[in-house]
């Protein structure tokens, strides 16, 4: 019997694992924004050095993951699992990281939602006992999204105020069956839901419904109210995303509004950094909440938060056929009490 | 069921588009008038000066499209380009600059990807599809003014 679910989609930990350690790297443009003091990393470079910004994603990601591993001083060896995944076609920064850090590796695509998925899936092993420390990383580079997703670089274009800018930045999350920092308590995974936009330059509003249907479900399936949590964040809806899931929530009967914001428009201020909706990417959410978030658990200026990670599923292909956008979102609870 | 997604579908899209800031149509259509004004002018100027050089008008009209294309290359090599067009949109994406930086900036992207299948597989990325188009609406138009006349 599942004894640990609650709810329609809800599961409740028994051991809630600890995370003992988190790194973040971004961006040069990223170390430019609100959150730049927090961030354990400022690349001068984004191009790592390395050859290709693909290399230099994978460089930036391994950086990141080593460096949480020193934090709390842990070899590969200690580490009984790796999760994580990017935005680049067969996970290609991941793998190539998993390959040069020699850990046991399950490689995860939920497009930007990919941190809540690593860190959902990597609490499910270790209160489940199959691992007493898991890494959950993951990374996105504005210009590698850029010439997979979108155009050349150098392209001469015009992007639509709704168009949101990806995130050059990695986060790494050591989760731990033992020692101290903030819980996982409770994750909710998020349905697929597509509500028919396929406008590629408006993802905050295809990947919006599916926010407000994981944070509804969540909210009931614990019974707990919205201002139960300091902060409720968004993975990288944008301003359009964010209006969008107030305006659902509110329809749900929810109002999250004085503890809601977006990961997406706390990385970029929009109006000074030519950044459009805000941010996007797999590595928003997670530099956001390794960067700034968990050192504010950890300091105990917030106590419980809820991370929701939003991904847009779509691909190159589904786009040029013309079919929509679907989007998902996972939740998961970290609590210091 | 369909049916009532598909309304409901319909309902969400017109939500969005009435919530999402839209793009502001007059500045970016002044922008766009004054630089491919611009651009005109600059061209004519040119082919003044090489007319009165003696050469021939339709010679200095090639020139003059040469030295568009080359321009519009190099400065997209030097990462300028992206940033005057995004400024001036159409301005610069329609005359044949654009079709130059849309050419050159595959070129410069793949390269990572070897010469053959990088640059040589991606180099019409952008620019293949308005080529293809443009070819076959001429030969269209071509077969009906040969029927007409």
């Amino acid at each position: 019997m599942a004894v640990k679910k609650i709810g329609q989609q809800t599961i409740q930990f028994q051991n809630p694992p600890k995370a003992i350690s988190a790194y973040s790297i971004v961006g040069p443009k990223e170390g430019q924004g609100p959150l730049n003091i927090w961030f354990d990393e400022v690349l001068e470079d984004d191009m790592c050095q390395e050859k290709s910004f693909e290399k230099a994603e994978g460089r930036m990601l391994r950086n990141t993951i080593i460096s949480a591993m020193k934090k709390c001083k842990k070899t590969p060896k200690d580490i009984d699992y790796m999760l994580g995944g990017d935005l680049l076609n067969q996970l290609m920064s991941t793998s190539y990281t998993a390959r040069d850090l020699s850990i046991p590796f399950f490689g995860l695509y939920g497009a930007c939602s990919t941190m809540t998925e690593s860190i959902s899936l990597a609490s499910v092993l270790i209160d489940g006992g199959f691992a007493d420390h898991v890494i959950a990383a993951t990374s996105s580079h504005f210009s590698t999204a850029e010439r997979q997703f979108r155009f050349p670089l150098e392209h001469g274009n015009q992007r639509p105020p709704t168009a949101q800018w990806t995130v050059t930045g990695s986060g790494a999350l050591i989760l731990s069956s033992e020692g101290s920092g903030p819980m996982v308590t409770h994750i909710t995974t998020g349905k697929v839901v597509d509500y028919g936009i396929s406008d590629v330059n408006n993802m905050g509003a295809a990947m919006a419904p599916a926010a407000a249907d994981t944070i509804a479900t969540h909210l009931s399936d614990t019974g707990r109210m919205p201002d139960f949590y300091d902060m409720i964040l968004t993975g990288d809806l944008g301003e359009v995303g964010k209006k969008i899931v107030l305006d659902m929530l509110m329809g749900k009967g929810f109002s999250i509004e004085k503890v809601y914001n977006d990961c997406g428009l706390m990385i970029f201020d929009n109006s000074k950094q030519d950044t459009h909706s805000g941010g996007s990417g797999c590595g928003c959410s997670a530099a956001v909440f390794c960067g700034y978030i968990y050192k504010q658990l950890q300091s105990k200026k917030v106590k419980n938060i809820l991370l929701v990670s939003t991904g847009a599923l779509l691909s190159t292909i589904s786009t040029q056929q013309g079919e929509s956008i679907p989007g998902i979102a996972h939740a998961a609870v970290f609590s210091t009490a | 069921m369909n049916m009532k997604k598909n309304q409901l579908n319909k309902k969400y899209n017109k939500y969005v588009k009435d919530i999402s800031p839209k793009p502001n149509y007059l500045a970016n259509s002044i922008k766009a008038f004054v630089t491919g004004g611009l651009v005109c002018v600059f061209g004519f100027a040119i082919q003044k000066l090489i007319i009165s050089r003696g050469i021939d008008k339709e010679t200095a009209g090639t020139i003059v499209i040469i030295l568009l294309v080359c321009l519009s290359q190099l400065l997209t090599g030097f990462g300028v380009y992206d940033k005057l067009a995004k400024y001036a949109g159409a301005g610069l994406i329609v005359p044949i600059t654009g079709f130059a930086n849309s050419v050159v900036a595959p070129a410069m992207e793949y390269k990572r990807e070897g010469i053959v299948l990088g640059v040589g597989a991606k180099l019409f990325s952008l620019a293949g599809p308005v080529l293809v188009c443009g070819y076959s609406a001429a030969v269209v138009i071509g077969i009906i003014y040969t029927l007409i006349y």
